[in-house]
């Protein structure tokens, strides 16, 4: 527990820090179980917003970081802050024709995302629907579970955060703290949300998801290769979102996102919209694409297509 | 200074002093309060899994709850206008106890926003240049600063008037008769802003109708007004306030207006959804009739409906109107209709059926209900305060001593029977 401020003549010259602090105590006793923690919650709690942090503030932040997430899971973890590379634009292509609705991309993502496993938290959902009702989200099942999919007049559509070039969720923020970058993808800055879930009510793809409870995350699982703005473990009371696995992709130039890489049929595609050869342009090019919702006017950067 | 202080220890002195009712009333809101607490210290270490709101329906009892009483706030105040209009006597006393519950909604309505965030330890997020505040870009935002000025506003006033009215003074009306004006379009901005946070979610086709903010003050100029009749009948019983019937007819006849533009809307935009029949009709299915088998809204809401209808006749028929009985049934069953209606039955439709079509029923859990009693505790208790205060500066019974400085306490037991009334000296 940290030490509240002593308590003599100054009590009534307090500055306003020091207010926020005396605050900070009783709700931090309350919010925050850790009682050693000290020093780095003082220093997690007056953290700026992430776009306000200068080089040396970004790097004491990740330093406080990675060693309070490599305490806790038992292994180093590295947290990057990589910036987006110049001259890209993400942009992804989902070939419906060919999702067969096997939800290994779900899966996929929760591993490389450390999302929390109880409750569970799932980026992408995987919609069955009726083939002679086309794209009717109405009448969409989330919760089909036969032995053997796909199944006979159904046909599946795997939803996640549309990276939209015209955010509502982004809009919505009383703190911006949520945002769109450079590279296209809208990131959550896990900090400094306040867990209004104002964004959630915005988004019409349900893409964003709160943390209910603190994250039930076992070590083994944990995926050490981590960003800032992405898979890094989030704290109770934030929301957090599809990201395009950030951390690959803007690491490694080209690398694939998880469920692109696990999905065993090839549905799904990703790549740089501004380059003119790579295959999302392909995609877009020479299949018909069309965007869910087109007339909420999001325009995402996630395309549908039917390949054959 | 030295005046101001000893007023403030004399309203300390006067909040601890009261009859055995008032010992009563205080220490059984203090108990919920209490409960309210322990609830919320329980939801903090648990994290809001222990309410019924999830991924689907994110939103739930607590925005019900303060979107209902952001009504309730700018409703009180607006009684000023009518109270201006009719030339209602004791108009004084109508503005502050209107402003004083606008006051007290108010604390209500920012605790629970408090109690529904994930992360009440980053407030400070919110204040612009220590936090940085999304002005003008989100409409929560815009909600923060109008709510927080309209609290201010009305304290002011409130106190003013009282303090003026404690130095045996006139308020100046130089001062006092902006402020008052003034804050008559800001009680319709904190609705007219609630109601756009709502509005403005083009993902959300219940909500985004552009029907959705005269609605909003059309519906709470029936629940403030309703209370506020309510309470003029208690307080002109046992205290020395006295309030003219007619004043509470009016207040009345005007509430039966405001309900019927309530039902020709909602009936405007039930004639719009069902006739068009579009997949936006699935909300309101949902809330109306249920949908596929889900149901749990639909007893709430008409029983509602049926609520604010016969409150609608009693009110609109001058001789239900004029008799006290049937006037507070009909307040009774307003304030009931317009909770169900302005609190659950607007937020939960919003989410539900959610925006990739699944449907999941929400309903609210213990820990919800109780900090949400807590809460409605607190803001009674702090209503009971400043009347406390201000009744007895309002009758003359507490004021400011002949030497200038010292207070006169001369009521010190607030509640009263009206027999114990007429025995007591009386300065004017
Ligand atoms: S899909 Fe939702 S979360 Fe993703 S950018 Fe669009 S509005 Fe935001
Ligand atoms: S939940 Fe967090 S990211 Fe979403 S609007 Fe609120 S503060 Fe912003």
């Amino acid at each position: 527990m940290p030490k509240p401020g002593s308590r003599d003549g100054q009590a009534f010259r307090m500055s306003r820090r020091k207010m926020m602090k005396g605050v900070a105590a009783v709700l931090g006793a309350l919010v925050l179980p850790e009682k050693d923690a000290s020093a780095s919650v003082w220093e997690a709690f007056f953290q700026k917003n992430f776009r306000e942090l200068s080089r040396p503030e970004l790097e004491k932040v990740i330093a406080r970081l990675e060693k309070e997430y490599s305490g806790r899971f038992g292994k180093a973890v590295k947290v990057r802050a990589t910036p987006p590379i110049e001259g890209v634009l993400y942009g992804y292509g989902l070939d419906l024709s060919r999702c067969i609705g096997c939800r290994r991309c779900a899966y996929g993502c929760i591993q490389e995302n450390n999302q929390s496993r109880d409750p569970q938290i799932q980026w992408i959902q995987v919609l069955q629907l009726n083939k002679e009702r086309g794209v009717d989200l109405e009448e969409a099942e989330l919760y089909y579970n036969p032995a053997k999919v796909p199944e006979k007049g159904h046909f599946y559509m795997p939803v996640q955060c549309q990276q939209c070039e015209r955010p509502p969720c982004v809009k919505v923020c009383p703190v911006q703290a949520t945002w769109k970058e450079r590279d296209g993808i809208t990131v959550v800055d896990y900090n400094w949300c306040i867990g209004c879930r104002y964004c959630m009510a915005a988004c019409p793809y349900g893409a964003r998801h709160f943390n209910w409870k603190k994250a039930g995350l076992p070590a083994a699982e944990m995926n050490p290769e981590t960003h800032y703005l992405g898979n890094r473990p989030r704290p109770v009371g934030v929301v957090e979102k599809c990201t395009f696995c950030i951390q690959r992709v803007r690491n490694t130039p080209g690398r694939y996102t998880a469920c692109v890489e696990v999905c065993p049929v090839g549905a799904r595609k990703f790549g740089n919209l501004l380059d003119p050869e790579s295959e999302i342009r392909y995609v877009i090019e020479n299949k018909r694409v069309f965007i869910l919702k087109e007339d909420l006017n999001t325009r995402p950067k996630f395309y549908y297509f039917y390949a054959t | 200074m030295r005046k101001i202080w000893e007023f403030f220890k004399g309203t300390l002195v006067l909040v601890t002093k009261g009859s055995k009712a008032y010992y009563a009333w205080i220490v059984s809101l203090l108990v919920l309060m209490a409960i309210g607490a322990a609830a919320y210290v329980y939801q903090l270490q648990n994290g809001l899994i222990v309410t019924g709101m999830r991924d689907q329906a994110s939103w739930g009892f607590y925005i019900s709850n303060f979107t209902f009483l952001v009504g309730v706030a700018a409703a009180a105040v607006l009684l000023v206008i009518p109270a201006y209009v009719y030339k209602w006597k004791p108009i004084k006393e109508i503005a502050v106890l209107g402003e004083m519950l606008a006051v007290s909604a108010m604390v209500m309505c920012l605790l629970f926003v408090t109690v529904d965030i994930g992360r009440p330890d980053r407030f400070w997020h919110l204040i612009p240049k220590i936090g940085i505040l999304n002005f003008p870009q989100s409409l929560l935002a815009w909600d923060v600063v109008v709510l927080n000025t309209y609290l201010v506003l009305n304290l002011v006033i409130a106190v003013y008037i009282c303090y003026k009215n404690y130095n045996r003074e006139e308020p100046n009306p130089n001062f006092f008769n902006p402020m008052i004006l003034f804050s008559i379009p800001a009680a319709v901005s904190i609705h007219t802003v609630t109601a756009f946070l709502y509005n403005g979610l083009a993902a959300r086709p219940f909500w985004n109708a552009s029907i959705l903010a005269p609605r909003f003050l059309a519906s709470a100029f029936c629940s403030g007004p309703a209370f506020m009749i309510m309470l003029f009948q208690v307080i002109r019983k046992y205290t020395r306030v006295e309030i003219k019937d007619e004043a509470i007819f009016k207040v009345a006849e005007l509430i039966a207006y405001s309900m019927f533009i309530n039902l020709f809307l909602l009936g405007a935009e039930v004639f719009k959804e069902y006739y068009s029949h579009t997949i936006h009709l699935a909300p309101m299915e949902y809330l109306f009739q249920g949908l596929k088998g889900h149901s749990d809204l639909v007893p709430y809401i008409w029983t509602a409906m049926f609520f604010n209808v016969a409150a609608f006749i009693l009110f609109l028929v001058p001789q239900t109107r004029e008799n006290y009985v049937t006037l507070n049934i009909g307040c009774v069953l307003i304030f009931i209709g317009v909770y169900i209606e302005k609190g659950l039955g607007l937020v939960i439709p919003g989410l539900v059926p959610d925006v990739l079509g699944e449907i999941f029923e929400y309903s609210p859990t213990g820990t919800e209900i109780l900090v949400s009693l807590g809460i409605w505790a607190t803001g009674l208790f702090v209503y009971t305060l400043l009347l406390r205060v201000a009744v007895p500066i309002l009758t003359g019974e507490f004021y400011v001593g002949d030497d200038g400085v010292k207070p006169v306490i001369v009521d010190t037991e607030f509640i009263r029977k009206a027999d114990a009334l007429a025995a007591q000296s009386y300065r004017d």
